[in-house]
């Protein structure tokens, strides 16, 4: 597995290089890696299935007890297939899409190390580990959607999309540090076996909090929902792969991974099925308000995201069945409809439902694929959606006390399914062509039609034959989620007249009728005033408060650089002296040596020509004056230190004066001269600062003469600075040896000071720019709009 | 620039005696005061020397470098010495010693130490005229009168 993870990686950066060598054929390539992992893993369905999950560690960090770990069950398993398998597809989409960007290669190396971060989430056993996979895949998302860098929105979008993911996957750093104070693991499979015992735990309401909030973020349940459907301003292999079936589902496989841990008690139920449920009636109607396609299978997205959650909340068998076998149903279907909607816009221009129309004759094999996905997506018979959406309602029905409030949000969240579901698979191929086209509308490339039409196939396999998943796959990830084994799933396409049944039935009213009066309903005023408040609202909130945000550290920063430096003199050293002397005097006893050594005649000239020289500074009419008294103390205090025997001090000192004497006098003969006194209340402060600076080093002096002389280290240095490190100066020895690290750490920051001089000095005066209000999110730019630019 | 004939032919004489210093400063350090510190800053100070003699844009074409590129180089060589004694099989920044005897001149004690003091005299060197220069570049005139 290990090696699966790491060949995805090592593909990214082999891929700009295939990408010279193939151009647009590249994705066929470069997908037989995903492929290639997808077979290996399908492979090992059959044990997997057996019960027998497969564990494998890599030691990685011994010192820090961070073991590479990985973890192969019913539920990694699954999702690891639908990583590679719609993986492979993307891959090969990409590069039809993408095939006249100068940046394929750049886009393959994002794309393809998103999956590798997202197969080592899946895969991972240890929490840490996930961890870090979990904040890869934000990152590497934040550059996908960001693709098109030069659109602001896409800028906007990839940022909304980076604070929110990535601010809850903290949030889920300290839930799954909790996790195994909890448990005293940070292995998953040891942490399942403890099922029942977190929930005990002390701790158990802060982890599911914590966790919780980086499930809902990476889900974009509500009130986080608004970053999913502005990241469409990606290209659209990336809407299809991240934000459809892979990434978004990582807070969903979360909460699944951690069931048996956490789950069972009444905050997990009701957070769950609250804001999960909340979530898909919310979004399945949002989805009507939109007519760009894009748009209308993000806001779906999160519906099914929130079912997911709900149906994780139930946590009954019936609902773990449902919950996988709607993650397959999800996957399927969103990834083929989101490379439809990209094959349509890529070869008409537009992706606005309501300029579409007729394209059946145009574009045969994508209108075949699209047609079977977006029907799997409304649920009709017989394809795999017919069988997820059944599910879901005999889960609902068996769920106890929840079953009536479940059926209905159920009910209304899956009618308006149906309603999108058509919507975007019947719209644009039947009816009238609109003829509204920039260019003439023809059929996608074989990599792009493939995609849908595999997916769609697939759908229509399932639903047909669901035994070929069922007992395996789906069951062995029921088992994962669970970890215990109930009755086996078993699906079929006929139930006979249940009352899931009846409740499909009702949907398909609905539905229909949603459908047949889409364009009235869509602009009609509650759904714009939904599309307001819960469309656009949440992601408008979150700029105004990231601007803020900035406004307010920008006013912070104002408050303390004064520019004046004065001000920073003044507020070091009056904070030194009130911190410092504070310390002093609540925590030290104040001792004075008993004795001093006398002084030479010599000693005692020097430090009153250092004292003169520096009452001459505060007393100068001219800087250049002040200057040159301040050089006289400054290298009064080099004579001293030579005086003292430290001639490496000395001489140092000695240079560093010359050398700022000379850069004080370049810039000083620029500046005006000095011209009037300032304020008495002004001198009598600083006055006091100083004085009281000075007198608190003096003090500070005395003690440390007080103190008795601890010479280990000299002696240790004096011993063994030649032996060791061959030099007789110590202080060499010390600077460049015992202590190289310090060393090396001031000049490296002697390095960044440096650059910084160089970066503020080239940097143009410029205001912060003012608040942008975006006009909502702005999808992806459609292709006719991105020749424009 | 500053139009002072004493000033530019001393300049003259000092700058190549500076640098020749700053050398033996730094050669003379590990067991002598000294060191690539020192050194670097009396290397800086002939370099600032001879761009207010001759103006910045001379200092540029003598240094050959630009400051930047000394900065990395002196990091380079810094972490490098370091690195040295890793690939050798110690802990980072370990003091190497070679003793190597050169007919003529004597035996010659060569330590991973010493390529670390040049990495602190380049950078002390570059962070001075970085200065000075990007100090130029911004207001023209300044240094270059």
């Amino acid at each position: 597995m290990l090696l699966a993870v790491l060949g995805v990686f090592v593909t990214a950066a082999l891929a700009p290089l295939v990408v010279r060598a193939l151009g647009r054929h590249s994705g066929w390539a470069l997908g037989l890696v995903p492929l290639g992992i997808f077979a290996y893993l399908a492979a090992q369905t059959p044990e997997v299935a057996h019960g027998e999950p497969i564990r494998e560690v890599h030691n990685w960090m011994p010192a820090y007890d961070l073991p590479l770990s990985f973890y192969l069950d019913g539920l990694s398993l699954l999702f690891a297939l639908l990583v590679t398998g719609i993986g492979t597809l993307i891959v090969i989409y990409s590069s039809g899409y993408l095939a006249h960007n100068d940046e394929l290669g750049r886009f393959y190396v994002q794309l393809l190390a998103f999956m590798g971060a997202m197969l080592g989430l899946v895969l991972a056993d240890n929490a840490i580990v996930f961890f870090i996979f979990f904040e890869l895949t934000s990152l590497t998302s934040y550059l996908l959607i960001g693709f098109y860098r030069k659109e602001e929105s896409s800028r906007q979008a990839a940022r909304k999309a980076l604070i929110v993911t990535g601010g809850g996957g903290l949030a889920m750093l300290a839930g799954l540090l909790l996790l195994q104070q909890a448990t005293g693991t940070f292995e998953f499979s040891k942490m399942l076996a403890l099922s029942g015992q977190v929930q005990q735990h002390p701790l158990y309401t802060a982890i599911f909090v914590l966790v919780a909030a980086g499930a809902f973020t990476k889900s974009a349940q509500f009130p986080f929902h608004f970053w999913l459907p502005a990241a469409m301003a990606g290209p659209t292999p990336v809407s299809a792969y991240l934000h459809s079936a892979t990434m978004v589902k990582a807070g969903v496989f979360v909460l699944a991974r951690l069931h048996p841990v956490l789950s069972g008690t009444q905050v997990w139920t009701y957070t769950l099925v609250g804001v999960g449920g909340f979530t898909m009636v919310l979004t399945a109607w949002l989805a009507l308000r939109y007519t760009d396609l894009k748009q209308i299978l993000a806001y779906t997205t999160t519906m099914v995201l929130g079912l997911l959650t709900m149906l994780l909340g139930v946590g009954t068998g019936d609902a773990i069945k449902a919950m996988v076998t709607f993650t397959v149903v999800h996957a399927l279907y969103k990834g083929g409809l989101f490379m439809m909607a990209g094959s349509i816009d890529h070869e008409t221009g537009t992706r606005n439902v309501k300029e579409l129309g007729g394209l059946r004759g145009a574009m045969p094999y994508t209108m075949a694929g699209g047609l079977l996905t977006a029907l799997s997506m409304a649920g009709i018979p017989p394809l795999f959606g017919f069988i997820g959406k059944e599910v879901t309602y005999e889960a609902a029905l068996h769920a106890g006390a929840l079953s009536i409030p479940l059926l209905v949000a159920g009910v209304l969240a899956n009618a308006a399914l149906v309603g999108s579901g058509l919507v975007v698979g019947i719209k644009p191929f039947f009816g009238d062509m609109k003829g509204a086209f920039t260019r003439e509308p023809h059929e996608a490339p074989v990599s792009m039609w493939l995609g849908p039409l595999v997916l769609g196939a697939l759908g229509l396999a399932f639903g047909a034959m669901p035994w070929l998943i069922d007992h395996s796959l789906l069951n062995a990830a029921k088992v994962g989620i669970l970890q215990r084994t109930l009755e086996p799933v078993h699906l079929a396409l006929w139930h006979g007249f249940n009352p899931a049944f009846m409740a499909s039935l009702v949907t398909f009213a609905l539905g229909f009728a949603l459908y047949a009066t889409w364009t009235t309903v869509q602009d009609s005023a509650p759904m714009r005033g939904l599309g307001t408040v819960f469309g656009q609202g949440p992601g408008a909130v979150f700029e105004r408060l990231l601007y803020g945000l900035a406004r307010a550290s920008e006013e912070i920063t104002r408050l303390f650089q004064t520019g004046q430096f004065r001000w920073y003199l003044f507020a070091i050293f009056s904070s030194i002296f009130v911190l410092v002397g504070g310390a002093i005097l609540t925590e030290a006893t104040v001792r004075w040596p008993s004795t001093f050594g006398s002084a030479e005649y010599y000693e005692v000239g020097l430090a009153g020509l250092i004292v003169i020289s520096a009452l001459f500074a505060i007393r100068a009419r001219e800087r250049f004056q002040a200057i040159l008294a301040l050089s006289v103390g400054g290298y009064g205090v080099a004579l001293l230190y030579l005086l003292f025997s430290a001639p490496d001090l000395a001489m140092t000192q000695f240079a560093i004066e010359t050398l700022s004497l000379i850069l004080l006098v370049i810039v000083l003969i620029h500046l005006p001269g000095l011209s009037g006194t300032e304020p008495l209340g002004r001198r009598i402060r600083d006055a006091i600062v100083s004085v009281g600076c000075g007198a608190l080093v003096t003090l500070l002096m005395g003690m440390a003469l007080a103190m008795p002389m601890d010479l280990r280290v000299s002696e240790y240095l004096a011993e063994n600075s030649y032996t060791q490190a061959q030099g007789h100066n110590i202080v060499n020895v010390i600077l460049v040896d015992f202590r190289g690290i310090d060393t090396m750490g001031e000049i490296t920051v002697l390095v960044m000071a440096a650059l910084g001089v160089y970066v503020l000095m080239r940097m143009p005066r410029t205001e912060p720019p003012a608040f942008q209000s975006s006009d909502g999110e702005r999808p992806e730019p459609t292709v006719a709009e991105r020749e424009t630019v | 620039m500053f139009f002072s004939l004493i000033f530019r032919v001393a300049t003259r004489l000092l700058v190549p005696i500076l640098l020749i210093f700053a050398i033996f400063m730094l050669l003379r350090g590990h067991s002598h005061p000294g060191g690539g510190f020192v050194g670097g800053l009396v290397a800086g100070s002939a370099f600032v020397l001879y761009a207010l003699a001759a103006g910045v844009d001379d200092a540029r074409e003598v240094l050959r470098v630009e400051p930047r590129t000394l900065l990395g180089i002196g990091l380079a060589c810094a972490y490098g010495a370091g690195m040295m004694a890793v690939l050798a099989g110690k802990n980072f920044l370990t003091g190497l010693w070679a003793h190597v005897h050169i007919p003529l001149l004597g035996d010659l004690h060569l330590g991973s130490t010493l390529l670390f003091d040049i990495g602190v005299l380049l950078v002390v060197v570059g962070t001075v005229l970085l200065m000075v220069f990007s100090v130029e570049d911004r207001l023209p005139g300044l240094v270059d009168e």
